[in-house]
Order: C-alpha cells, then structure tokens, then sequence
C-alpha cells in the first residue's frame, strides 16, 4: 500500500539523487529532436516547468530531467523511444508519481516520459468481467467506472485516489484487501506497451493464460525497466454484498500477533487483517475517533466480505478465535458508519504520524507471520537504541510491515539516526527471512538492501533479463539491481576483496 | 549445495561443456505435452522432500522431485490445499513438473480467494541455469517486490531456463461445504448463464458443460453454498459422484477425453462466442477454456482462436511434428531467445519442446 509521505532522511553524496546540472547543449540537441515528432505543448524543457517532476514520493532524492515529454497517442511515445534509442538517451516512465522508492527517479541526462495524457477507460466490459484502460487512468477510477456493473478493481493500494493503473503495474501495488483478493499481479490480465526501440509489444491477452513463458508476470513489478505500457487490462470482480470489520484489544503484542497466526489456522481468510501497535493507535485516535482501545498494546482490524451468510459465518467464526486468543475486547461493527470509523484510524495513520513529529520514514518490508512479535520487539528495542520512536501500523495478515520512524529533519543526528534506524530494521527483515520490500519496490530507495537479500548470481539473473528486454538499457536506467561495484561498496572491504579475486565475473 | 543439487548441476556443467543436449524429466507424467522431447534425459527425483511447511504462513516449499501426491497429503493433514487444483496425469507426478508444465485445473476460474493459475500461487523457486548456477528468487512471505518476478516466469516454462530445484507457494485453506449442481442446458444458454452467475458474489468453485449438461460447483461455508444452492436451483449431485467427476475432468479420465482423436486446448476470453462447428466439446473455467476434439488443420483451429482473442494447444495425439503451441509475435519471442540466450548460452535445455525453432536458432548459434 502506498502510504503518504513525510521528509526521507537525506541521500548520501554517493548515492543518486542529487540533482545534478543538466548539459544545456545536449538538451538543445534533444529538444530540437523531439520537437520534430512532438507538438511544443507536450515538451518542458525549462527548469520551471521540469522542476516538479524531479522527485516521486520519495522526496529526497531529487533530479532536474534533461527534458519532460507528455504524449497523447501511443505513436508518439513510439516515436519518442525510437528518438531517444536512435541518440542514445535514457528514459524514465512516470505515471502519477506517488511511488515510494524513487522509481520514477529522473535521470540527468535523461527524457522522463509522463503518462499523464493516457487517462481513458477505454473499454468495460461486464460480459468477460474486465476493463481495459490506459496507463494513466487512476486506479480507483476503475472501480468507479465499474460500479454500475456491480463490479470492481480489487487491489487498493491507499494512494488509490492518485495513483495510475501504469504505476500500479510497474510497483505490483497490493493493498488492504490483497491477502483474499491478490496483488496488481493476480489482477492485470493484459499490458499492451512499447519496448524501448518502440515496437508494440502485447503481454498476456484477454484469456486466462498466453502461450510460451508469462513474460506478463516478469512485466508486472519491474518497475518501468522493461517495457512502457500504453493500455493496460484489468479483472474484475463481483462487489461483495456486505463487509464487516471486528476491532480486537489485545494486552500484549504477542497475543495480537499469535491471533493473527490462530485465524490463518482456523482456515479464515479475511478480506483484511491490520494491526496497530499501542503508539499508533495513541497516535490516530484524537482526530480520527475510531474508537480504539487506547490500554491495549496492539489492535487487530479484521475484515469479512461476501454474502451476508458468509459474513455472519466468518464474523462468528473470527470472534470466537480472537477471544481464545485473550482478546480483551472484541467489537463487531453495528453498521457500515462504525465500519468505516474503525478504518478510519488505520487509513490516518500517515497524516497522524505527520502531526506527531517533525518528519518521519515509513519502512516497507514483509516477513514470515510468525515472526510478527519478534520484529516488533526488535523494533522497540532499536527505539531504544536510537533514541526514535517508531509506531506500528500494518498489513498482519500479509507480514507486509510499514513502521513509521519518527524523526526531526532538522536535526542531522536525527537523521542519521533514523536512516540507520531503517538500514536495521530491513537488515532485521531479511535475517527473518523476509523480504526489503513488500509493496514498494526497490527503485534507488533500497538498491544497498538488494546487496544483501540476494547473492550476486541472482543480482546479476535480474540483470540478464534487463538486458533481454532492453538490450540499450536505456529504459530506467540505475533503478533496482545494484551494479557489483556498489554492492563492493556496501558490504565493504570483505566485498571488495571478493570482487578483486573474481574480476572475471561479469558487471551490468 | 548439497549432494543431489550437486550432482545435477554436475551433468549441466558436463552437458554445457559438451553442447549435449538436456530433456528434464522426472516422473515423465506430462510425456505427451509439448512438442517432441529431446536430448538426454536429466532426472531431478534426487532432489526431494518437502523443505519447509508452515500452515499459519499459508506457504510450502518443496523440492523438485517431490511427489505432488506428497505434497497434497501434507496439506491435507492441515485442511489446506494447492488453490490451483493441478492435474496429476499420473503416479508419478512431481511438484517440478507441475510449476514446469504450468497447468491447472477445474478450479483455475474460481471465486474469491483461491482464484488463480498456478504462477499466481508462486511465490519463490530456485533454479540451476545453464551455467549450473543455483539461483534464488522470490522467497516464502505473500508480498515481495524485491527484484523481477523470475520465479512466477519459471510456471508453464517447460525447463527451457534451467532446472527448477525447489518452489515454494501460497498455499490456502480449503473451503468447508462443497456442492455440485447439474443443469440440462445449451452451449449458448451454459455460456450466458455462466456470465450471469460470474458477474455476481456466488462461491463458484468451477463449471463444465459437455453435451448439453452443464455442472456448477459451489464451494465456501455452510450457509453461503446452500444459500447460493437453493437459489441457482438444477438438480444436486451426490458427493461421491460429484468428486469423481471433477477428479476425471481433472485428470482427463472422463469419456470426452477417451479415444484417438486429436485433443486441443483453446485458451480463449471468457465471453468469447459459441465455437462453431461440429467438433466434440468440453468447457471450462467459466467459458475460458475450451476443450475439442478435431482433426482439421491445425492452421484453421489456431486461427480461429486468434479471431476470438485467445490461442490454441494441441494437447494430447494428432501431429506433433507441426508444433503444439501457437507461434509467438516477433517481439514476443525476441525476448524468449534473449532470455534464452542469458539463462542458458550454451542451448542445453530443450527449448524445442516449447517452439522447434528455438533448438535450430541453437543449432546455428
């Protein structure tokens, strides 16, 4: 899920992101090229206009593009990516721009490709239960558009207002509801799209599988660095019928993170399942009003959709586990105004920790479930050791964490503190045998993290199948897979003398 | 890497140096599919056993070589299951040979939470590349976007990118009322009705219709499969002859599957029109998967697929020789032979099994 944002501790010198000048001759060069297949109204190329794109979400690291396009057809991004390949310059795909990890980072010297102007549903078609829209089109407007079929577009990550469908492909966004209903992955059935020479290039189809290797599922989540999509088909499903929630009290943290594990046993799959620790419910409940129980260490938000005999089966089902659990207090909502109260909290979670502190960090990683308790006792113990606290709030039932660091942007030791704060946590996450990124992506956010989940084999099979869509490497290019030499930097001498032993290994 | 691992990264390494071409097969229970197998046969069944299961992660690692029977009797013991519903075709069945083949089965189309393909439940692997490298993608926890999704590419591949050594999956409950319901009906009728009833919040579990009978399977709770029941109306099938059934339309064991004629798959939308012609007919998954029995040219099958949005599979019999899957667009399978060329430069895997022309491109490289 995409939360909001407040200030990212600052990128080290190192690290991309800084903006850099841009060669003013060389973007004379480029303009004069683009214009040629561009009207003037679809090209920035002057720092006032170009300044707004220079960051996503992650708003520290920040760079002035050489130029911004903002195409209206698929035959001008066509031409654009077989403009910038014939000159060699790279591109970056932007969609709404409400990433998290920088994906969506501009590149110097490069053109960053707005998908803006793509914002029609093309096609809904309730026949075959699917949507065919483009890339810009914003991932709620779907359901929107939808509804008067009686149907949806299951995955909502909570930036659903903003974000683009082309965004939610390129980050495989998940969302709430995704531990029932699935990931941008389990819901994209078809991505037409341009490959970097600009040839048309169709992903996945209309029906339920494509012959040869399902290059869709590799497309999906690879973070605009191997094809730019330009529509984009979507499944639909059926609105449930009814949806409740049950808010739980738990005295201690581990009993809410062993009733998490008990209602998985239990053969439930809740619709969503979201745990706020004690700071986080301190944190939302003075202007959220959702009621929470401000004495309980952790509070559970467990979902139940479908037809109103499933809901009552499962609602019963639910209450009767959370209370074996030593659940202190069990609430069903009364009607769907308690319903969305109770979302309420969860879904300010990000604007409260914004009031809290001067600025704070929101960390994305997944774990294994079972490990719940013991990373939020990690993470209580690192409070201490940093001296930040760091509220809870998150997707229980996926192990998909978000701790929000708490932090002074103007204060550089608070800030140090809290990027090493981040740097443990996620180190803390792949000792769990998680994962760095849940539902964020890497992009230049987590490109050191990447040194240490994957060994440099596996680094350099995500490098091959870089290269195996886009051969130029032109398309988004520094994002995701750390080059060996940064990795060398990262886990330091060691590394470095490993690296000088095998020169022979082969750098992308 | 541990004995087993070793010993077949062993033969990779030997077969690379040696430009001896490799056909990975274990149980062999998917012989049949795909074109013509060649090469050596390189046999993963060392590599087995069940790595790690956790019921309250929903989530089952195993090894290559494990029996699928295994892997279905652990889940069972925990009331879970492969939400994909895979066909066995056989004993020998293994779980690499069930993500390498990449099919799935009635449940494929279903409602709620266990809808999905078999890529759609993968949520890691491990595989040894031409190289006879081991590498490592994806991992054990439901949400990771660290990295391509390599190992939900590795589903339906055949073995074309190297020998898939370990997977590990989504696994979900099962669902605790199960009923079938049976409808005398039309193709046209069966196909409209199966749109209707899809558009709505029922617990459809899966649908087949064959010879003017159409079968609705309902599973959830209790409540939800006799409400949806005795709304939907048709005549109730008994459990047992409800579980054969779906168990042969599964395994292909039901009468249409019987006999010599040429079977072909056709992967089509949904909503994709009544097929027209007299050839025998099984559907599926809602109106998306369509089963035939035909001996015309396969050139005119395919292009009718095509026309209706979707492609055709010579499944089982006929002529192989012409290749069983629908040709790729270029750009499509430019990024095949690239990929190809990365996971495997030697071209020891038998790529041929999925397009004969991949092996000659081999054999000019």
């Amino acid at each position: 899920m995409h939360e909001s944002i407040g200030v990212m501790p600052s990128a080290p010198a190192d690290r991309p992101g800084r903006n850099s000048p841009v060669d003013l001759a060389r973007q004379r060069q480029i303009v004069a090229a683009l214009r040629c297949v561009l009207p003037e109204t679809c090209i920035l190329f002057r720092e006032e206009d170009t300044r707004p794109y220079e960051c996503d979400g992650l708003t520290l690291y920040r760079q002035i593009p050489m130029a911004v396009v903002l195409p209206e057809s698929e035959a001008q991004v066509a031409q654009i990516l077989k403009l910038c390949h014939a000159m060699q310059v790279p591109i970056v795909p932007r969609g709404a721009g409400t990433g998290l990890s920088g994906s969506a980072l501009p590149h110097a010297g490069g053109v960053l490709l707005s998908m803006a102007k793509f914002n029609r549903i093309l096609d809904i078609d309730p026949r075959s239960r699917t949507a065919t829209v483009q890339p810009g089109v914003r991932n709620l407007a779907i359901s929107e558009a939808a509804a008067v079929h009686r149907l949806y577009y299951a995955p909502d990550p909570s930036s659903q207002i903003a974000c683009t469908i082309g965004g939610n492909v390129a980050e495989n966004s998940g969302g709430v509801h995704c531990l029932k209903y699935g990931l941008t992955v389990h819901n994209v059935m078809r991505v037409r799209a341009l490959t970097v020479e600009g040839e048309v290039i169709e992903f996945g189809g209309q029906a339920l599988d494509s012959p040869g290797l399902d290059l869709l599922a590799v497309v999906i989540g690879s973070e605009g660095m191997l094809a730019v999509s330009t529509e984009v088909t979507v499944r639909l499903v059926p609105l449930p019928l009814q949806a409740r929630c049950i808010m739980a009290s738990f005295a201690r943290v581990t009993d809410a993170c062993h009733a998490v594990a008990a209602l998985i046993a239990a053969g439930i799959i809740p619709a969503g399942l979201e745990m706020l620790d004690q700071a986080a419910a301190q944190l939302v409940e003075p202007f959220a009003n959702a009621g929470y129980d401000l004495d309980a260490a952790a509070v559970l938000l467990c979902e139940s959709d479908g037809t109103a005999e499933e809901v009552s089966d499962e609602i019963e089902h639910m209450s009767a586990v959370l209370r074996a659990e030593r659940a202190t207090r069990v609430q069903v909502s009364a009607d769907e105004a308690e319903r969305l109260r109770f979302w309420a909290g969860r879904k300010n979670a990000f604007p409260a920790a914004g009031r809290a502190a001067p600025a704070y960090y929101c960390m994305d990683g997944t774990i294994p479930r079972r490990h719940l308790a013991q990373m939020l006792l990690s993470i209580q113990s690192m409070e201490r050791k940093y001296g930040l606290r760091c509220p809870n709030v998150f997707h229980a039932g996926d192990g998909n964490l978000h701790p929000l660091i708490l932090f002074d942007d103007n204060d550089p030791d608070s800030v140090a503190r809290a990027e090493s704060f981040g740097v443990e946590i996620l180190e803390r996450t792949v000792q769990l045998g998680g994962t760095i990124s849940g539902e964020h992506g890497i992009g230049v956010e987590k490109l050191d993290q990447m040194c240490t989940q994957f060994d440099r084999a596996t680094l350099d099979a995500f490098a091959a199948v870089k290269q195996a869509f886009d051969p130029s490497g032109l398309l988004n290019p520094g994002k995701v897979v750390p080059t060996l030499h940064r990795c060398g930097e990262y886990h330091g001498p060691r590394a470095r003398a490993l690296a000088a032993q095998f020169p022979d290994l082969p750098r992308f | 890497m541990d004995a087993a691992i070793a010993n077949i990264a062993a033969q990779i390494h030997a077969a690379a140096a040696e430009r001896q071409p490799l056909r990975i097969r274990a149980g062999g229970s998917k012989d049949f599919y795909g074109n013509t197998p060649r090469g050596a046969v390189l046999d993963p069944r060392g590599i087995r056993g069940i790595v790690s299961y956790e019921p309250t992660e929903l989530a089952l690692a195993a090894r290559c070589g494990t029996p699928l029977t295994e892997i279905e009797a652990a889940l069972d013991a925990h009331g879970q299951m492969l939400a994909f519903e895979p066909p066995h075709f056989g004993e020998t069945a293994t779980i690499g040979g069930c993500i390498a083949s990449g099919l799935a089965g009635p449940r494929r189309a279903c409602a709620g939470y266990a809808y999905g393909g078999v890529r759609d439940f993968v949520l890691g692997a491990k595989l040894l590349d031409g190289r006879a490298q081991l590498l490592s993608f994806g991992g054990m926890v439901m949400k990771n976007v660290a990295g391509y999704d390599v190992s939900r590419l590795l589903a339906g591949s055949l073995g074309i990118l190297g020998v898939i050594v370990e997977v590990s999956l989504k696994v979900v409950p099962k669902l605790k009322a199960e009923t079938t319901l049976r409808f005398e009906v039309t193709e046209t009728a069966a196909l409209n009705q199966l749109h209707q009833w899809g558009a709505q919040p029922l617990p459809i579990s899966a649908s087949a219709w064959r010879e003017n009978l159409l079968f609705l399977r309902l599973s959830g709770s209790t409540s939800a499969v006799a409400a949806a029941a005795a709304r939907l109306g048709g005549e109730t099938l008994g459990p047992l002859d409800a579980q054969r059934l779906w168990r042969a339309l599964r395994e292909h064991t039901d009468a249409f599957f019987a006999g010599e004629l040429p079977l072909w798959r056709l992967s089509l939308p949904c909503s994709a029109a009544p097929l027209d012609g007299s050839a025998a007919q099984l559907i599926e998954w809602g109106g998306a998967l369509r089963w035939i029995r035909s001996l015309r040219p396969a050139a005119e099958i395919r292009a009718r697929a095509r026309v209706l949005g979707g492609h055709a599979t010579l499944f089982r019999g006929g002529d192989r020789a012409q290749g069983v899957f629908m040709p790729l667009a270029c750009g499509i399978a430019a990024i095949h032979q690239r990929l190809r060329a990365q996971f495997d430069p030697a071209g020891i895997f038998d790529a041929g099994r999925l397009y004969a022309d991949f092996a000659h491109a081999d054999h000019a490289r």
